[in-house]
């Protein structure tokens, strides 16, 4: 509530000037220069640059492959934590520890590791491109980037949920006669949606401001494998800040949003897991 | 030392906790703040302790204003419902910390402060177990300890947080009756909460009852228990029986039966079970009452009786009697209460 | 056969209230093929998009034999990019952490108006791609930016010089110290902390023996991940360093600068220094969670 006279636990103005002023310096400050800047712009020129062919087709490479790529750590990201949660083999522990690599390991190094698995001489890109599947230089690349960095997000969120869903709602169904695959279609997989979910849209939009590990594959062809954050520093490398800018503030409001459903979600999860 | 609040009011998000609370607390003396869950008994400690601050209201300790007084410099020991020991501190640590954290001209050196603690867990005979951490106790221990800790700083006041609350019934016991002993030795004025009320009554020099943020009676716990304030104190110390009846010219009358006149009051009576007198005549001032259940395993045989007038109540009465009366359930008895009680209407129990 | 099924149970929960993972997979699970398949796809999995990388950096880096991977390193900009990187995280870690310690401070243990909006606004840094991150930056120092001319007039570089690249790691790795403390704190409740107080302790003696001892673990795990996120920052710091060699390139902008020029040993040992820590931060990072489980589970 507000502050009423003093406080009995000390600490308080202290704390409350440092966060506010660090806050507003570091976070707020820049953040407000960005709307500030386009608010600069005419409507116009705003709208022409962020319809211009390119940023679309950017735009809509960086959503689709997002999507995918999320898509497929949903897939198998979930086959990993089931793996890890509920089986039992030689080096869970250490696979277990290393699904939080892509967290760590820095996204220039993936990056460059990627493409030299998948460019045409490499180890994969060397077999895939007999069958006729370019991955490097390609946007199968950029997807294959973001599955790489989105995997712990979905990893990460569904795995608490797992090992917390107790085994006796499942012993129930058994003794009730569902089959294994019943039991998995009708109680665990319901129990486990909004994690999934929530992973899902966690992965989403880390692959929506992605940048380090994926300009290294992608080839960044005009129109075809070029990404929205590229485009950003291509308009800065041509000196179009206000270009930059407008293409930036489409992907801040799209980020937004994307926290707000995550919350959103999330705030659901936890009241789901509370019942 | 002397405690002594007046008029304290306060709420937490609009909702009113404390409303208007007056006490004084004599130098010396034990009480014990007793009611239900939510109440306000445990903010009114925490007021008192400095940890809460109220919206309005005057807390005087030992005749001094402490409004402006921090929580740290009212010489109040304080022992939290769940202990709050320090986790990462062993027991010696945790008791000598008070000591520990002095700045200036009270500052004791690290010889003195070590007797001291060791002095201090020989009281609660856990000396050996000084360098065990706050996890590898048990409850009783942990509760000892919080006691000496907040002991350790030489407190002139001690508040207490439902001291025995979390512990099972055989060491509260233990711990109610040594800390009664503690307190007969080293006569700090102390307050603690309870929502039990055997403890309250066996252990304090007086008892506050509150009920809903505000005080419904202070007295010795005799006082409380035989000459309940108000329908609330009645009813949450100790068992009653509830009848509904006319009260007219100071006679009562039981039963719903009928409107009443003018002259009659519809009113709610109290009776405890041990106030009846259980016969097999009937008579002029006695009623009608048949016999659903009798439960003989306890000091005394209870009986439980449907009246004539369709109330349900219960009734204790001897082993010896209830043999000579040769009952069975089933049976009809006739039944004569000892001590009725009115409380005005403006009362309500829950 | 259920009957039977259902004594099996009941036999094994007698010893143990809970049943543990080992029991829960030898009953009521998939058949042996079902388990090797799913094992086996995810082992694929994770061995494709993990840990072949993860090889390939550091067969890499030794293509040529340790004594190119030695002079690969020790190549003039490599080693200032090496030591540019430590000095970012020497300033921008400190003070995150600081800033951390702070909030959660301040959120756990005050009520206060706003306090959810705080909340939300700490974790803001998360959502916006680092390339943002960085234009930010521009838009607010560069040359046309709000400070720039007022900059300029003092001959102060920020952009594409070593206080931008501090400031854009500052911004990205903003939240990682406060986000471990926050929800420990509040969950461990302030009771401790008052009961200090009332034993006479000051402020600064109950957070430095009382609150700092009980959230160490998650404080030394927040700040390793701040560290990794600083090291390991390409886009943010892509945009405002302008690149310049020997002065403004990171680790992370050298691999890139190294990459691009097909001297692929450079970049790989370069990288593979990057990787070694990163490993290094994975090893902590479990070691705490398997020290004190209950500090990082959130």
């Amino acid at each position: 509530m507000a502050r009423k006279r003093k406080r009995v636990m000390p600490g308080f103005g202290l704390t409350f000037g440092c966060c506010v002023l660090y806050l507003g310096l570091i976070v707020l400050i820049p953040i407000s220069t960005i709307f500030a800047s386009s608010a600069g712009m005419t409507w116009e020129n705003f709208w022409a640059t962020i319809t211009s062919r390119r940023v679309m087709a950017a735009y809509k490479l960086s959503f689709m492959a997002s999507f995918l790529a999320a898509l497929v750590n949903v897939v198998f990201g979930f086959i990993v934590t089931w793996a890890l949660v509920r089986y039992r083999f030689p080096g869970r522990k250490l696979i277990d520890a290393m699904v939080d690599l892509p967290f760590a390991l820095p996204t220039a190094v993936a990056g460059i590791c990627l493409a030299t698995i998948y460019a045409r001489t490499g180890w994969l890109g060397g077999l895939l491109e007999p069958l006729g599947i370019k991955v490097a230089y390609n946007q199968a690349g950029i997807v294959i980037a973001l599955i790489f960095i989105g995997l712990p997000f979905v990893v990460r969120t569904v795995q608490p949920v797992l090992e917390d869903l107790g085994q006796d709602v499942e012993d129930a169904a058994a003794c009730l006669g569902a089959s294994r695959w019943q039991t998995f279609r009708r109680i665990i997989l319901p129990e486990l949606t909004p994690a999934l979910l929530a992973g899902f849209a966690l992965a989403f939009a880390r692959g929506l401001g992605e940048y380090g590990s994926v300009i290294f594959i992608a080839g960044n062809i005009p129109m075809k494998s070029e990404i929205a954050p590229l485009l950003i520093i291509t308009k800065l490398e041509e000196y179009n800040t206000p270009g930059a800018t407008a293409i930036a503030v489409v992907m801040l409001a799209a980020s937004f949003i994307m926290l707000f459903a995550i919350n959103t979600i999330q705030r659901w999860s936890s009241r789901h897991m509370e019942r | 030392m002397s405690i002594e609040v007046t008029n304290i009011i306060k709420s937490f998000n609009e909702q009113p906790v404390l409303k208007d609370i007056s006490l004084r607390v004599d130098t010396g003396e034990l009480v014990a703040l007793l009611g239900p869950s939510g109440c306000g008994k445990t903010t009114l400690l925490r007021v008192i302790a400095g940890l809460e601050l109220p919206d309005s209201g005057r807390i005087m300790l030992h005749d001094e204003d402490v409004a402006k007084v921090q929580a740290g410099k009212r010489k109040v020991g304080f022992v939290f419902q769940h202990y709050a020991l320090f986790r990462h501190m062993t027991v010696f640590e945790n008791v000598a910390f008070g000591l520990r954290v002095r700045r200036g001209a009270s500052r004791l050196a690290k010889g003195a402060i070590r007797q001291k603690v060791t002095k201090l867990l020989q009281l609660i005979q856990m000396e050996n177990l000084a360098d065990r951490y706050p996890h590898q106790l048990s409850g009783g221990q942990r509760q000892r300890v919080a006691l000496v800790r907040a002991l350790a700083v030489e407190p002139k006041i001690l508040l207490l947080d439902e001291p025995f609350g979390s512990l099972d019934a055989r060491v509260r016991q233990e711990l109610r009756t040594w800390l009664r002993k503690l307190h007969d030795e080293i006569h700090l004025t102390g307050i603690f909460v309870t929502h039990d009320q055997e403890e309250a009554l066996e252990v304090a020099d007086r008892v506050v009852v509150m009920d809903q943020g505000k005080i419904e009676q202070v007295g010795t716990p005799q006082e409380v228990f035989h000459n309940p304030a108000s329908e609330f104190v009645m009813t949450f110390l100790g068992n009653v029986n509830l009848f509904h009846g006319r009260v007219e010219d100071g006679k009562i009358t039981l039963g719903q039966a009928g409107s009443a006149t003018d002259t009659q009051i519809i009113t709610r009576l109290f009776v405890r079970p041990h106030d009846f007198e259980v016969s097999r005549t009937p008579a002029a001032d006695n009623f009608q009452a048949a016999i659903l259940r009798i439960n003989a395993a306890g000091p005394n045989v209870r009986l439980e009786l449907k009246s004539r007038f369709n109330e349900e109540f219960a009734a204790d009465i001897s082993h010896e009697l209830a043999r000579s009366l040769n009952l069975n359930a089933g049976d009809t008895v006739y039944v004569k209460p000892r001590n009725v009680r009115v409380f005005p209407p403006n009362h309500k129990a829950d | 056969m259920v009957q039977q099924a259902y004594g099996e149970i009941k036999l094994e929960q007698a010893g143990t209230i809970r049943p543990t993972h080992r029991q829960a997979a030898v009953r009521n699970t998939e058949s042996a093929p079902v388990r090797w398949a799913l094992t086996g796809i995810a082992l694929l999995f994770l061995g494709l998009f993990l840990f072949l990388p993860l090889l390939l950096v550091f067969i890499e880096a030794f293509r040529n034999g340790i004594a190119t991977y030695i002079a690969a390193l020790r190549n003039d900009e490599t080693f200032s990019a090496i030591c540019l990187t430590l000095l970012v995280v020497a300033v921008a870690v400190p003070i995150n952490a600081v800033f951390g310690i702070a909030a959660a401070w301040l959120i756990a243990k005050h009520d206060f108006r706003g306090k959810s909006i705080l909340t939300t606004l700490i974790d803001l840094p998360f959502t916006v791609s680092p390339v943002i991150a960085g234009l930010l930056f521009i838009l607010l120092f560069g040359a046309n930016g709000w400070l720039g001319p007022w900059l300029a007039e003092r001959d102060l570089k920020v952009v594409f010089a070593v206080p931008g690249i501090v400031i854009a790691t500052m911004f990205v790795t903003f939240p990682f110290v406060a986000r471990e403390l926050v929800p420990l704190m509040q969950v461990q409740g302030d009771e401790e902390e008052q009961a200090a107080l009332l034993l006479g302790a000051n402020g600064w003696q109950t957070f430095r023996r009382i609150t700092l001892p009980n959230i160490k673990w998650a404080l030394v795990y927040g700040l390793i991940l701040c560290t990794a996120r600083a090291v390991g920052e390409f886009g943010a710091v892509s945009v405002v360093s302008g690149h310049i060699r020997g002065q403004t390139n990171t680790m992370t902008l050298q691999v890139e600068i190294l990459f691009n020029e097909y001297n692929f040993v450079g970049a790989f040992a370069a990288a593979s220094l990057l990787s070694a820590f990163a490993l290094v931060t994975l090893l902590v990072k479990n070691i705490i969670e398997r020290f004190s489980p209950e500090f990082v589970k959130k």
